[in-house]
C-alpha cells in the first residue's frame, strides 16, 4: 500500500463512507471540500456563516444522490460539490430572480446539469421533510411504535412490552391503526 | 386461499419485507400477490412508503451528524469565529481602500494647492538644523515651522503685487549686493531701493539656499558705480558681549537697531551664525550686522519665536564662502573686490550711520 492514496480513491472512500454513515468520512469530506467551497462564497460576498449552511446543502444534495444505489460520480468529487456550491449560493444570491443567470457561456452546460441535480435534490428533499413532518405530526406512542418496528426492527414482542399490551394482537392493531394513519397524514399534504 | 382483510394483509407483507417467513410461505406470499393484483399493488405502495421513511430517517441521523462535525470542524479550525467588525472589514476592505486612496490624494493635493510644501521648504530653509528638529517632533509640523519666524514682511498690503520686502547691502563698489536667499525666493523680480527713494533693478546672480544666502547684482541703466564703499568684512568670529548694531528696513524707513553678540552659534548651535541680542522685526533679514569699528560681522537672517531676543545672523565666513563658489560664469566679468579700508573707523555712531546708509537697500521683491 503506497502511503500517498490517489485522490480518485480517496474520493470513492468518502462515498462509500456516506453511503454507510461513517463520520470519519463526513469529517474527512469536510476538511478537504469545505475549504475550496467556504472561499469562494466567502469572495462572494458571503459570510463564513452562509458558507457552512451551503456546503452543508452540498453535502445533503451528494448525500441524495449516493443513496440512490444507482449513483456514479461521473466527475472529481471536487468537482462536482463545486458546481452545485456554485449554483447553490448564485440562487441564494439572486434569490431566484434569474433562474439561468449567466457569467459567460462556456460553464451553462455544466451549470445546467447541477440546476437539474438541485431540481432533483429539492424534490426529494420536500418529500422527506413532508415524512418528517407527518411522524412528527403523529404523535406518541405512535411514532415510537413505528419507529421501533419498521426502522429499528424490534420484534412485535418487544414493543408489546416496552409499552404495555396485554397481548401481541393489540400491539399489532395498534401498530397498524399507527401505520394507516401516518399513510393518511403523509398522502393528504 | 382465502381472502385476507387488509391488516392481515399488511401484516403478512411486514412479515415478508422483515424475511421472518420460512422459504415455503415466502413462495406462498409471492404467489399470492400474482394472483391479487389490487393487493400487489398495495404491497408495492406499502414497500415504497417504508423506504421512504427509512430513508427519512437516515437523511435525518445523516444531517445531524453532518451538523455535528460542521460544529467540531469549525471549533478547530476557526477557534475564533470572525466577529461582526471583521467580516463587515473582509466585505468592505476594498471600498475602505478606494476611500482612503482618495482622502490621501485629496488631503496632499490640498496642501499643494494651497502652497503648505512652499512655506514649508522656506521656513525649513533656513537652518538645516531645523529640518533635524522637524522629524522629531514630526507630529506638530506646524508647531515646529513656526519656531523661526523669518524676518521678512509677508503680504505687504499698500501693494497687490508686491510680495515681501526686506533689507540688502552692497558689498562691493560695481554694484553686488547681498540678502537672504528666503528673501527672494521665488521672486519674478527683485528691485532695490536705497534711502533716497531710488529704486533699481538688480538680478539673482547666486543663491545658496543651505546657508541663506543670495548675491543679487544692480542691473539699471541709472545705477552709476560708487567710488568705495565705507565698511569693510571682518573675516574673524567676533567674541561674544560684542558692541553691535544694524540698519534695516521693517518699515519703508531705515530703521537702526543696537545690542550685543550673545552667543557665537547661531539656532540650534549652528556654526555658521550668531545669536545677537537686537530688536529685529520682519524685513531686518538681509541687513548688514556692525561691530563697533564699522566692520561687517554677519547678516542678520532671522529669530526665534517665543525667546526673547534671540536673533541670528549668519556669519561673514559664510558670506565669504559664498562668494568664492560663485561659478565665474555667473559674474559676466565683473568680480567681487571686496573693500579692505575701513573708512568708518574712529567715527561716532552717527557718523557711521550717516555714512553706510547709502549702501543699504530695501530689497521688494515681486
Amino acid at each position: 500500500m503506497s502511503k500517498e492514496k490517489s485522490d480518485i480513491q480517496i474520493d470513492s472512500e468518502i462515498i462509500d463512507g456516506i453511503r454507510e454513515g461513517d463520520n470519519l468520512a463526513i469529517q474527512q469530506l469536510y476538511q478537504i471540500h469545505f475549504p475550496p467551497i467556504a472561499n469562494m462564497v466567502i469572495n462572494n460576498r458571503g459570510s463564513r456563516e452562509e458558507a457552512q449552511d451551503i456546503f452543508q446543502e452540498t453535502v445533503m444534495v451528494l448525500y441524495n444522490k449516493i443513496s440512490d444505489d444507482d449513483f456514479v460520480l461521473s466527475s472529481r468529487l471536487q468537482t462536482f460539490l463545486y458546481a452545485i456550491s456554485k449554483r447553490l449560493w448564485l440562487k441564494h444570491l439572486t434569490r431566484g430572480e434569474a433562474k439561468y443567470r449567466k457569467d459567460s457561456i462556456e460553464d451553462y452546460g455544466e451549470a445546467l446539469a447541477a440546476e437539474e441535480i438541485i431540481e432533483d435534490h429539492e424534490v426529494k428533499e420536500a418529500n422527506f421533510v413532508q415524512m418528517e413532518n407527518a411522524l412528527n405530526g403523529l404523535g406518541e406512542p405512535c411514532r415510537t411504535i413505528l419507529y421501533d418496528f419498521y426502522i429499528q426492527g424490534q420484534s412485535m414482542a418487544a414493543i408489546c412490552e416496552k409499552f404495555g399490551y396485554t397481548n401481541a394482537d393489540n400491539a399489532k392493531t395498534q401498530k397498524y391503526k399507527c401505520l394507516q394513519r401516518l399513510k393518511k397524514i403523509f398522502f393528504k399534504k | 386461499m382465502k381472502s385476507l382483510n387488509q391488516q392481515e394483509f399488511i401484516e403478512w407483507a411486514d412479515a415478508y419485507l422483515r424475511e421472518e417467513l420460512s422459504q415455503e410461505d415466502r413462495l406462498r406470499f409471492e404467489t399470492y400477490c400474482a394472483e391479487n393484483p389490487v393487493k400487489a399493488e398495495l404491497f408495492a405502495q406499502h414497500k415504497a412508503f417504508l423506504t421512504t421513511m427509512e430513508k427519512a430517517d437516515a437523511r435525518s441521523n445523516f444531517k445531524r451528524d453532518l451538523q455535528h462535525i460542521a460544529l467540531d470542524y469549525d471549533k478547530t479550525h476557526n477557534p475564533k469565529p470572525a466577529t461582526k467588525v471583521i467580516s463587515l472589514w473582509d466585505r468592505l476592505k476594498l471600498n475602505a481602500a478606494v476611500a482612503a486612496a482618495i482622502a490621501i490624494v485629496s488631503v496632499f493635493s490640498t496642501l499643494w494647492l494651497t502652497g503648505y510644501y512652499k512655506n514649508l521648504k522656506k521656513t525649513t530653509s533656513d537652518y538645516s538644523a531645523l529640518r533635524r528638529d522637524m522629524n522629531t517632533v514630526k507630529r506638530n509640523v506646524n508647531a515646529q515651522n513656526a519656531a523661526i519666524q523669518n524676518i521678512n514682511n509677508t503680504k505687504e498690503n499698500i501693494k497687490e503685487t508686491m510680495h515681501y520686502g526686506a533689507t540688502g547691502f552692497m558689498i562691493t563698489k560695481n554694484g553686488y549686493v547681498v540678502t537672504n536667499y528666503h528673501v527672494i525666493t521665488g521672486a519674478d523680480s527683485v528691485h532695490l531701493q536705497n534711502h533716497k527713494g531710488e529704486s533699481f533693478k538688480a538680478d539673482i546672480i547666486f543663491t545658496n539656499p543651505e546657508k541663506d544666502l543670495a548675491i543679487l547684482h544692480i542691473n539699471d541703466s541709472t545705477f552709476k558705480s560708487i567710488k568705495s564703499i565705507p565698511y569693510t568684512f571682518k573675516k574673524q568670529d567676533s567674541d561674544m558681549g560684542e558692541d553691535v548694531y544694524t540698519i534695516g528696513f521693517p518699515r519703508d524707513e531705515a530703521v537702526y537697531g543696537q545690542g550685543y553678540l550673545s552667543s557665537s552659534t547661531g539656532y540650534a548651535g549652528d556654526t555658521l551664525a550668531y545669536q545677537i541680542s537686537i530688536p529685529v522685526n520682519p524685513g531686518n533679514s538681509g541687513g548688514p550686522l556692525l561691530d563697533k569699528e564699522g566692520n561687517i560681522i554677519g547678516i542678520i537672517s532671522g529669530k526665534q519665536k517665543g525667546i526673547d531676543g534671540a536673533a541670528f545672523a549668519i556669519k561673514t565666513k559664510a558670506l565669504m564662502e559664498t562668494l568664492n563658489s560663485i561659478p565665474a560664469d555667473s559674474l559676466n566679468g565683473k568680480n567681487v573686490v571686496l573693500n579692505n579700508k575701513n573708512l568708518l573707523y574712529n567715527l561716532s555712531r552717527t557718523d557711521q550711520i550717516k555714512k553706510l546708509q547709502d549702501y543699504i537697500y530695501i530689497v521688494k521683491v515681486y
